[in-house]
């Protein structure tokens, strides 16, 4: 990964259903008793849905629970923009307590919504360990945060948004969009 | 028109009556509700979005248990909160209501949330403030009472989310309840096709049906095949004259008995503002029933006060 400020264009960027093929195989090892699988929303929660698939014979092997966070309520900029027209509610219905848990976010980019999705997780109970995992970092984090796996390092300008979305047959891709402001619509 | 509650972009900066928000609001604050009823299940049952802001609780009349739900959701949120009970304070030694909210201004207060006996006491105050300050109306006279009005949707939408196909009736004393205008109107705003009221006519007010419901005042024939019914309290303390025979007498006619309750599909749910006269508009078999859902209303009560706050209090960075 470099600093460089690189624009990226549409062509250019990976296919987020090689990608996660390439996440499922890095996330089995870390598959084990005791551990549970929190998505963050939207396509945190998306790809752990995937995972769920492409991993059942780990999870139910060792009995892995999963839970999802919309960490809006958390969030930094909430002075700033406000709460989000929509937001979803955190289901986790495991006790947090002593777990390791497993983030899944979709795109890595300033460290913010991972911090805010600690913070939440912490009000649920004390995890013996929180794991981050992503399928893209994008670069330009803020924060003292990262991800201990990815499928994919990209170095994206800051003008460019990054986001999975998902098509109506169901898969995942990656897509670029106008500089991001979703809050206060 | 111009309306108070909403800035110029169209987005809530007071919560002052139903009347007049649109349905997309309507549904934002009890889209975000469910999201806050979950934070009362957890090992903390805090969130930190209005740490810092301080709240301040202005009941120029006496409220206790809506006093209590502000006061929790607000703390939920991680908001300081004050509760004023003005009745017994500066106003009792003559002291205006504007000059009240100002000093509490010069107390660095971010959000007010306001009780009065007169209408339009929180539209006032609203007119007033500048335009950091947010105002929540907690009931002003016979007016409006929002977040009653936006709990009694939210927990019909609980246990009948489709409310396009609902037909909801709302028994007792309209003439003197806030609580029954706004659930009116945020019933019509939702969508619910059919609202029936069911009242003498001495507890309903002139020209009920501009507000779009049927009125009925025969309550076996306006129950017949309701999905909700929604009991309003007997407003003795609001009653002046005699607009009735006696409490005993409203009982037979209007008062919810397990008989009557059968009228109704069922698999309605029975519900109630609080504090409830048992035996008076309700019989104690029907309200601690298992079609009631009158606790699960106070519950559902915090969520709701908790997403207007965190709705209210966010995005000033922005719209200055």
């Amino acid at each position: 990964m470099t600093d460089a400020n690189h624009t990226l264009d549409h062509n250019q960027l990976p296919d987020a259903e090689a990608l996660l093929l390439v996440l499922a195989d890095k996330l089995k090892p870390l598959l084990k008793a005791n551990t549970a699988l929190v998505g963050i929303h939207s396509g945190g929660v998306w790809l752990m849905q995937r995972l769920l698939v492409l991993l059942a014979d780990q999870i139910k092997l060792h009995q892995i629970e999963h839970g999802t966070l919309d960490v809006s309520f958390y969030r930094d900029d909430y002075a700033q923009r406000g709460l989000k027209a929509e937001n979803r509610p955190s289901q986790i219905a495991f006790d947090v307590e002593n777990k390791h848990i497993i983030l899944i976010d979709d795109v890595f980019y300033t460290g913010r919504t991972t911090r805010a999705a600690m913070n939440e997780l912490f009000d649920y109970g004390r995890p013996a360990s929180i794991t981050l995992i992503a399928l893209v970092n994008r670069g330009g984090r803020e924060l003292p945060i990262a991800p201990q796996m990815v499928a994919a390092d990209l170095s994206l300008a800051a003008s460019q948004h990054l986001q999975l979305t998902k098509l109506a047959d169901g898969s995942l891709a990656l897509e670029l969009t106008p500089q991001h402001n979703s809050a206060r619509p | 028109m111009n309306n108070p509650q909403l800035d110029t972009d169209g987005q809530l900066r007071h919560l002052l009556s139903i009347e007049g928000l649109p349905k997309k609001i309507l549904n934002q604050i009890l889209d975000t509700a469910e999201s806050f009823v979950g934070v009362a299940e957890r090992e903390v049952k805090k969130v930190p979005l209005l740490r810092g802001k301080t709240v301040c609780n202005l009941f120029f009349e006496n409220s206790t248990r809506t006093r209590t739900t502000f006061e929790i959701a607000a703390k939920r949120l991680s908001a300081d909160v004050i509760s004023l009970n003005v009745s017994t304070s500066s106003q009792s030694k003559g002291e205006t209501i504007l000059d009240t909210v100002d000093n509490l201004i010069a107390m660095h207060a971010d959000m007010f949330v306001v009780r009065h006996a007169q209408s339009g006491a929180a539209h006032l105050i609203a007119k007033h403030v500048p335009p950091h300050i947010h105002v929540i109306n907690a009931g002003d006279g016979r007016h409006s009472h929002p977040t009653q009005g936006l709990l009694d949707v939210f927990t019909i939408r609980k246990y009948k989310p489709e409310l396009h196909n609902l037909r909801v009736a709302i028994v007792g004393d309209v003439l003197h309840s806030r609580v029954a205008r706004s659930e009116i109107h945020a019933l019509t705003t939702l969508g619910v096709p059919e609202v029936r009221v069911i009242a003498p006519k001495t507890l309903l007010p002139a020209q009920v049906e501009k507000l779009g419901v049927h009125v009925y005042h025969d309550m076996d024939e306006g129950l017949k095949d309701v999905d909700v019914i929604m009991m309003l309290r007997l407003q003795n303390e609001r009653m002046n004259g005699a607009m009735l025979p006696s409490s005993e007498e409203y009982f037979k006619t209007y008062g919810l008995t397990p008989e009557r309750l059968a009228l109704a599909k069922p698999d309605a749910i029975v519900m109630h503002p609080g504090p409830m006269n048992r035996g008076v508009e309700i019989d104690s078999t029907v309200a601690d029933g298992k079609q009631s859902v009158i606790l699960p209303q106070v519950t559902y009560g915090i969520a709701i006060r908790m997403a207007v706050m965190a709705i209210l209090g966010g995005g000033t960075g922005a719209a200055l």
